[in-house]
């Protein structure tokens, strides 16, 4: 059996102290003092001595940890009822709307640790939601993906592959292939890296997510403007990512790529070749912005043979110029669906960006008909990002990314993905896949919250008048 | 065992009050007493929740029993208000800032702490706080029961009929219990003993059933057998031909709604030497139940499973605990078909115990979709008379529970609610490290000792009184003699987003 894939993960504690969700206030001045067992003593995550230590040691403003497990016990058993709790106020301050608080506690607990976030007591959040979060993956009751368990010995493959597949083989009279099959790339991991649109940038900082790109041997996809010599040894690692009008530029970048990425323009075609001049080996995703004519425009880029496409969505994973349009996934549906309908499908790769943020999105970008997603921001967050939008503004950043070693960025990358890899394993573990290119489109084997509503209460109450109170 | 007897008859169903383990109650309000205070003794004297006590002989008044208090409520609707009345302007009260940081939007702080007050007092005492609905913006949050101005009959409360028959094949053991609900499987090891015996003997005292969960038959369960269900799960850990013998009802663990299409996981550090023995087991290593049963992959597979049992114990009923998939309705008909007298769906957002929290939020459908599914699935096929079918995953109080039934279940095995009444502040950080700091889903030696059973058991029998008077209040309200006329009757309930 081959050796299995497998991101090898290694506790990579952060460099600052990550904000937490709740923060312990005491009133010292109405403290009895003369406890034997004070409950800052008998804390069992000994948050008061991990507080008071670092209080200590961090000269200058005062912090809290604020890694707080909310237990209570403290504040239930003080002897003078001095001990309270609230919400930390900073936690609500991180990330926005779309990009939840929970969302960075978790992406930094998986940067850290590299381990699934698993917690007791039920699931703790809203009943469904915008976005991704109205729609659920099957499972099966009797299927069994493998004989000795989702992380056991046998594989569940988690490859894809990006390029153009032929929908027939032809043959000579000799018998030997007719056609040259056009290049296919093979990536362990359904995902690439790529660069968010903001962020406290240095050459370490791309170095990190580069070397990351190369451990999880995946690529990331990079202006190749931000390439410092540093990032020479990853350069395997890099997809360019071009316009029509660089090319000539970044002749070298592209040379020695595998996978290019070049932004759509009309004269796509023309640029494809030219590339494909400079290396003939590389396979050409070309990324245009979503919309609603997307499925048009994909129908349009693989008549004229284009072998992958990227569609973009803003970081919200919504479409439209102001970000208020269409989620991915709606979109994703419908372009899959409609390259299915023109029997086209398989002769492209799709690639989803924008708004994948946690390793669920991932896996329902590709339910909804991507082969592949581009995952960003949340590698950002693995570098500590508190999303506060200060290097937007010029100010400093509050965590110095641009100052994270490189290599301890990337291995909070690599905790990151290897996280997301166990997880995904967990949703085709569920759902009895063994391969996530059948995940691919299975939109049958999830279920939307407007179908459940419509099946279920809308059929039941529609129409049915409330009676009584 | 003999104290156990003797605790045994101390336990009844009528309420007694069982306070807080903690020195300090959590409430919604804080109420603050400044050195202005002179110790009139006023405020003692106008709160009848017993916020304000003065004993005799003291010139002080005590600390202000700050969970007892109505806070906005009594501002608006009291002339006892205390606060505006303190001649000495002592008093001041505004929101806990421990009661904002609790919960979350499907278990709001207002319902873990209405739970906490039934719990300990048997009953809703106070009823500021929100006790049926939740936060969470859809299922049963949407529901509401749609009370008939008038009933169409009128009913006393000793009229009304809460019993529940899980065996209704028409043959086999008749096992009827009072109150439509049982109680849902933790495992030896993944709770403390006396969480575990607690629960067992509040469902002695309601006639009804606890579950044993996966993780085998502990010998301090040993006098509630006949109201213990074993469950046989992917594991089989801890099975055997005499826990199947013991017990009247015994159910297979397809799935679990908190880890659907996910196997168990018992961490190491909580595989201590005790529950490696009763897992038979090795201690300290973490043990995985493998998904699904290796041994079934057909109905008949199953169907092998369940005769199986019934050629060990003829005279139990066999449930099929499953999950929520899109084919649920065909995996309840399958089940039905191939012998088990009770079809418990566990949908996905509920469970106590530690789950990957992709798989919580994400796998497999909410039981609010998954219970009208099914039961009109078997209306069609016509064998819903011939199914016990359960709902779990997601029900915590009484309301969820009627409308669990009138959407189509004969009832509901609850777990969380039970976790809450011995105090679960739902942290949910049951798994790490020694387990629950709480001392109610960890075994630690020194953690699982903060509270003994009887305390649980009383806690959870008056959670179990509670919510059986407001189920007779529910159908008196109704008009309607019995639980199982409920089954269904969706035109007893209405959607805020849909009905008119
Ligand atoms: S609430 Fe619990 S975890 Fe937090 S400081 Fe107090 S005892 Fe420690
Ligand atoms: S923490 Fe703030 S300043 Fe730093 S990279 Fe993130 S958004 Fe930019
Ligand atoms: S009414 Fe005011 S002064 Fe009198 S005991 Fe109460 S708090 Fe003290
Ligand atoms: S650890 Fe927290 S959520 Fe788990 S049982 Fe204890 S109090 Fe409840």
């Amino acid at each position: 059996m081959p050796k299995k894939y497998h991101i090898e993960a290694k506790a990579a504690a952060p460099r600052h102290t990550p904000i937490g969700r709740h923060g312990i206030v005491d009133f010292n001045e109405d403290c009895a003092g003369a406890c034997h067992h004070c409950v800052k003593k008998e804390c069992i995550y000994d948050i008061y001595r991990k507080e008071g230590i670092f209080t200590r040691e961090m000269p200058g403003e005062l912090h809290y940890l604020y890694s707080c497990m909310n237990c209570l016990r403290c504040v239930q058993n003080c002897t003078r009822a001095v001990v309270t709790r609230t919400v930390n106020p900073e936690f609500r301050w991180l990330g926005d709307a779309y990009w939840k608080p929970e969302m960075l506690l978790t992406t930094w607990y998986q940067a850290e640790t590299g381990k699934i976030p698993v917690s007791g007591a039920g699931y703790r959040g809203p009943f469904a939601g915008p976005g991704f979060d109205n729609m659920w993956t099957d499972m099966s009751e009797i299927v069994r993906p493998t004989r000795d368990g989702i992380h056991g010995r046998e594989y569940i493959s988690t490859s894809v592959d990006v390029g153009a597949k032929l929908t027939e083989l032809s043959f000579d009279e000799r018998g030997q292939l007719a056609v040259a099959p056009p290049p296919v790339l093979e990536l362990p991991v359904p995902f690439v890296l790529g660069i968010p649109h903001f962020g406290d940038w240095s050459p370490g900082a791309y170095e990190a997510f580069a070397r990351a790109a190369q451990a999880i041997r995946t690529l990331c996809v990079i202006d190749p403007g931000l390439v410092t010599p540093n990032l020479e040894p990853y350069r395997a690692a890099l997809a360019p990512a071009v316009s029509g009008a660089t090319i000539s530029r970044h002749r070298d970048a592209i040379a020695g790529a595998r996978l290019v990425q070049l932004e759509y323009d009309d004269a796509f075609a023309a640029n494809v070749a030219a590339i494909k001049l400079i290396a003939p080996g590389a396979v050409v995703t070309v990324r245009a912005p979503i919309d609603a004519d997307s499925h048009l425009l994909a129908e349009r880029l693989v008549a004229a043979g284009v072998e992958s496409i990227t569609f973009a969505a803003n970081h919200h994973g919504r479409s439209g110029a102001f970000g208020g349009g269409e989620f991915i996934k709606e979109s994703f549906r419908r372009i899959h669906a409609h390259l299915m309908a023109k029997g086209v499908r398989d002769t492209v790769t799709l690639i989803a960006s924008g708004g994948i943020a946690l390793a669920e999105h991932m896996a329902k970008a590709i339910i909804c008909g991507a082969d592949l997603v581009v995952v960003d921001i949340p590698f950002l967050i693995a570098l500590e990002c508190r999303m506060c939008m200060n290097c937007t503004l010029g100010r400093p950043c509050p965590v110095d990314v641009a100052g994270t070693p490189p290599e301890h960025g990337a291995r909070r990358i690599t905790n990151l993905a290897s996280a997301w890899h166990s997880q995904l394993l967990e949703v085709l573990g569920a759902m009895g896949l063994r391969e996530v290119r059948r995940l691919r489109g299975e939109y049958g084997r999830a279920m939307f919250q407007e179908d459940l509503e419509r099946e279920t209460f809308q059929a039941l109450f529609a129409g049915k008048r409330a009676k009584g109170q | 065992m003999s104290t156990q007897a003797a605790i045994t008859a101390k336990i009844t169903r009528r309420p007694k009050a069982t306070v807080t383990r903690f020195r300090n109650a959590i409430g919604k309000y804080k109420v603050v007493r400044t050195d202005r205070c002179t110790g009139c003794g006023l405020c003692a004297k106008l709160c009848p929740h017993g916020v304000h006590v003065r004993y005799e002989g003291y010139s002080r008044t005590t600390r202000p029993k700050d969970h007892l208090c109505r806070g906005t409520w009594c501002k608006e609707n009291c002339d006892y208000y205390c606060i505006d009345k303190c001649p000495a302007g002592a008093l001041s009260m505004g929101l806990n800032p421990v009661y904002e940081s609790m919960g979350d939007p499907r278990w709001t702080p207002d319902m873990i702490l209405s739970t906490w007050d039934q719990a300990e007092n048997g009953r809703i005492t106070n009823e500021t706080l929100e006790p049926h609905l939740g936060a969470s913006g859809g299922g049963f949050d949407k529901l509401r029961l749609n009370f008939p101005k008038e009933p169409a009959l009128k009913l006393k409360p000793s009229e009304v009929d809460t019993h529940l028959s899980l065996n209704r094949r028409g043959s086999g053991p008749k096992v009827v219990i009072d109150v439509p609900w049982y109680g849902g499987g933790m495992s030896y090891g993944s709770v403390s003993p006396a969480t575990m015996v607690g629960k067992a003997h509040a469902c002695m005292v309601w006639n009804s059933f606890t579950c044993t969960g996966e993780g085998g038959y502990p010998p301090h369960l040993y006098p509630y057998d006949d109201h213990v269900i074993t469950q046989v799960a992917t594991g089989l850990f801890g099975v055997r031909e005499e826990t199947i013998q013991r017990v009247r009802i015994v159910e297979f663990k397809y799935a679990q709604g908190a880890k659907p299409g996910l196997g168990g996981h018992l961490l190491g550090d909580k595989n201590t030497p005790a529950v490696a023995r009763m897992r038979e087991a090795v201690a300290g290593t973490s043990l995985f139940s493998p998904f699904p049963f290796h041994s079934v992959y057909s109905i008949e597979d199953h169907k092998k499973h369940v005769d199986w049992v019934l050629a060990m114990n003829p005279k139990a009923l066999v449930s099929a605990k499953v999950s929520t998939p899109n084919d649920v309705d065909m995996v309840a008909v399958g089940s039905y078909y191939a012998g088990v007298h009770i079809v418990h769906l566990d949908g996905s957002y509920g469970g106590t115990g530690a789950a990957p929290d992709i798989a919580k939020k994400n796998i497999a459908m909410p039981i609010e979709y998954a219970i009208p599914k099914v039961h009109q699935f078997l209306v069609n096929e016509g064998i819903r008379d011939k199914v016990t079918l359960i709902a779990s995953g997601g029900l915590r109080n009484v309301h969820d529970l009627v409308k669990a039934i009138c959407l189509g279940a004969n009832g509901a095995v609850i777990g969380t609610a039970e976790m809450v009444a011995l105090e679960c502040i739902r942290c949910g950080a049951c798994e790490s490290g020694r387990g629950c700091a709480r001392g109610i889903a960890t075994t630690d030696p020194e953690l699982s000792l903060q509270f003994d059973y009887e305390w649980a058991a009383r806690r959870i029998t008056n959670l179990y009184s509670s919510w059986h008077a407001q189920l007779v209040d529910i159908l008196v309200r109704f008009g309607i003699r019995s639980v199982s006329e409920l089954v269904g009757r969706t035109d007893l309930l209405h959607h805020v987003d849909y009905s008119e």
